[in-house]
């Protein structure tokens, strides 16, 4: 079977080039200025953006465990409305993935449904509890890219330093939540103006910046490659800037929400709007830009965060942490690449040729003869409300449901499968 | 009338005119209370139910009294800091008490912002009775009638509030009115009870207790959770007593009429000495007789108006 695209802008990590692409089978065959390839399906694009499938190195799809939120096949689909071809979902799963049997069952969960590619964060530790390593050696082997105990950020720094250290061996790198817990008490929103406003109990900026600090830390102590995840102050990114200048193995991340929204969203005690780490103030908003701007912050991911209705519906103190974000991290993106803050390729390096690199799948991240033809086709001008019927995860709580948002994906190409297609009314 | 509202969640988002029509409203009753016989058929046939998700005896009776004086049925239903303790959902529990054809929700809740959660899923009406660290109109309009009465106006005043800014919703509902109705407030306590981002509030936050205490007029004290707050905010009652208590030594640099006042109950000795609060400036007992007039007010102006699709507490 071959698909021609036809007449695409096609964008990768350093430049835009005007062409068709040619799909044989799951692979890309051929990337040409000419249109008289033979295909069996053309798509015209014409006007519209080719670029590699997102890749999201940051979600929980809920499954095994807490199918009633999310389950791997509502999460692929929800991945490919978004232009998403691979997800990294963490380990916080009931039972968490703390061994390769669930590390297996995730992927091949996937498989079967073949809409994306799962590559699984395995726990750092047992039960995710801060103790005990896992067998990282075996999951490895059982396809897990990376290890991390999220949201129960590891508070000793001896197990950190272990768990970078053995990962290290295997090839895979250690991923951090990080959060001081003792620090961020009982805090459900971030510690400043709106929390002083509003009465909803605060969590400083220092409580993630003094793990970053201690991370950042654990790198220069093991050499080994330590991620960030979902940074989301100031000072975080200045620490991260700083690790960098000095060589340390560090990256990091940021979720579309935390450069795009600010905790005067919870001025009206909006639950979706809760998350962990918080929605913080204009200046960190500013700064997260800014890094994506000059390339301190590597890439973009969603931590995508289901959660019932009626778990969000309730007390504000009581609701869970997070937000839904797998189909918004397009837009929300494109709308950087509008302002001019980023360009198309930068869009590309952070979205999928970063993420691809970080997790050393070398056949993906890019548009390019013999890489697996994982694309999206997307109009970055296209307007439409976001709603129920284009919802595709199991879960809404995002607060951008019934909004109007600009950016799609028109196609979602996943091993040379249409996968998805966006919705004509 | 100057109140459209259906529910009274908080003083943050009223207009000057809407508070001081409840303030007025609240003068007028406070006559009631004082006849030989205490009772008005206004509210006849009303159902109002106090919703207590947090325990309270003050707020819970003034409210009862002055449901009771209004001639509404008033009931009490008391539940722990959840309602999930039996599974059950807050919203639930609400709707369950609507279905009963309940006209006012009075709601006392641990958690902020909760009472706006509850008000966004009853078409009764919902008075605020304190939710979590956000809000205590209530209180905020009978310290503002206490004010009003004894200094005659409210507007250039100079208003001290001592104690734990950061955790007090008695604190952020008086900072909100009175600011709004042009009184100067000043805040202060230990650098562990007050907000990191005190300046949203509009208000001087003191280094000191004599700053916060010279030329006041009024200075209301708060009270010391000392169940809630452990021990970190502060090492000792005895030490809290000694920096930031107010004795009748400190007193005297406020003006010398200033009026002292406490939500109660006091900690004497730790936020109150006993001659202070016993004293003759002390308005604390008439805070309470003025809790019941200002609560018959809030009863009366949702419980008669048809202030149903009006303007609400979002419309802001």
């Amino acid at each position: 079977m071959k698909t021609l695209l036809k007449n695409c802008k096609i964008v990768n990590h350093d430049k835009i080039t005007e062409g068709n692409i040619l799909i044989d089978g799951e692979i890309i065959a051929s990337v040409t200025a000419s249109a008289d390839e033979k295909a069996d399906k053309v798509i015209d694009c014409k006007g519209k953006y080719a670029v590699p499938g997102l890749i999201d190195l940051h979600v929980h799809f809920r499954d095994p465990g807490l199918e009633y939120k999310e389950d791997i096949t509502s999460g692929a689909k929800a991945a490919v409305a978004g232009g998403v071809t691979a997800a990294c979902p963490m380990a916080n799963t009931k039972p968490v993935n703390d061994n390769r049997i669930i590390t297996e069952y995730m992927i091949k969960k996937a498989k079967e449904d073949g809409l994306i590619d799962i590559f699984p964060i395995g726990a750092m530790t047992k039960g995710m509890e801060g103790e005990e390593l896992t067998e990282m050696g075996d999951m490895v082997e059982g396809g897990a890219i990376g290890f991390s105990d999220d949201g129960k950020p590891v508070c000793s720094a001896e197990v950190f330093r272990r768990a970078a250290e053995y990962a290290a061996q295997f090839g895979s790198f250690v991923i951090s939540h990080a959060e001081d817990k003792s620090l961020a008490g009982a805090g459900v929103i971030h510690e400043g103006e709106v929390s002083a406003i509003t009465g909803l109990r605060g969590i400083p900026s220092e409580s993630e910046e003094v793990m970053v600090a201690r991370d950042i830390l654990m790198s220069k102590l093991t050499g080994a490659h330590v991620h960030i995840c979902h940074i989301s102050s100031k000072g975080t990114l200045e620490l991260i800037k700083w690790g960098k200048s000095m060589g340390y193995n560090v990256t990091c991340e940021v979720t579309p929400h935390h450069f795009t929204l600010t905790d005067k969203e919870l001025l009206g005690y909006d639950t979706n709007c809760k998350m962990n780490p918080p929605l913080r103030a204009q200046e960190d908003v500013d700064a997260m830009i800014e890094g994506l701007r000059n390339g301190d912050i590597d890439c973009i991911v969603t931590d995508h965060a289901p959660h019932s209705r009626d778990e969000k519906a309730q007390e504000f103190d009581l609701a869970p942490f997070g937000m839904t974000g797998i189909q918004t991290m397009l837009p929300l993106s494109l709308a950087l690449v509008e302002k001019g803050v980023i360009d198309m390729p930068a869009f590309v390096r952070l979205t999928s040729y970063t993420p691809a690199k970080l997790i050393k799948k070398n056949d993906r991240g890019e548009i390019a003869v013999g890489k697996l033809a994982d694309i999206a086709i997307v109009d970055p001008d296209l307007e439409y409300v976001f709603d129920m019927e284009l919802n595709r995860s199991k879960s809404v709580n995002t607060p951008y449901i019934g909004k109007t948002l600009k950016g799609a994906a028109l196609y979602t190409i996943k091993s040379g499968r249409v996968v998805f297609e966006f919705p004509t009314k | 009338m100057a109140y459209k509202r259906k529910d009274l969640l908080g003083m943050k988002d009223l207009s000057k005119e809407e508070i001081l029509y409840l303030l007025d409203t609240a003068q007028q009753f406070t006559e009631i209370n004082e006849r030989d016989v205490k009772k008005v058929p206004t509210l006849k046939g009303k159902t109002v139910i106090n919703l207590f998700f947090e325990p309270s005896t003050r707020t819970r009776t003034s409210f009862e009294i002055a449901g009771k004086r209004l001639s509404a049925d008033t009931i009490n239903f008391t539940s722990s800091s959840s309602s999930t303790t039996k599974g059950e959902t807050l919203i639930d529990t609400v709707k369950n008490m609507e279905s009963m054809h309940s006209d006012i929700f009075v709601v006392r809740h641990a958690y902020s912002g909760s009472v706006k959660f509850i008000a966004e899923h009853t078409d009764a009406k919902v008075i605020n009775a304190g939710d979590g660290l956000n809000e205590h109109p209530t209180q905020a309009l009978l310290d503002m009638l206490t004010i009003r009465q004894s200094k005659g106006r409210l507007e250039g005043l100079e208003v001290a509030i001592i104690g734990d800014i950061t955790h007090s919703r008695v604190a952020r509902s008086d900072v909100w009115a009175m600011t709004k109705l042009g009184v100067n407030v000043r805040l202060f306590g230990p650098t562990t009870m007050i907000p990191k981002h005190s300046e949203v509030f509009g208000c001087r936050v003191c280094k000191s207790m004599h700053e916060a205490v010279e030329g006041a007029d009024v200075i209301i004290m708060l009270r010391i959770q000392r169940e809630r707050q452990g021990k970190l905010l502060i090492p000792s009652t005895k030490e809290y007593a000694k920096y930031f208590g107010l004795t009748k030594d400190k007193l005297t640099l406020a003006k010398p009429d200033a009026l002292v006042m406490h939500p109660g109950p006091i900690n004497r000795g730790v936020e109150l000495m006993s001659n202070v609060a016993d004293g003759d400036q002390s308005g604390v007992l008439r805070q309470v007789s003025n809790g019941v007039a200002v609560r018959m007010a809030a009863l009366y102006i949702l419980g008669i108006g048809n202030n149903k699709g009006g303007m609400d507490e979002n419309a802001s």
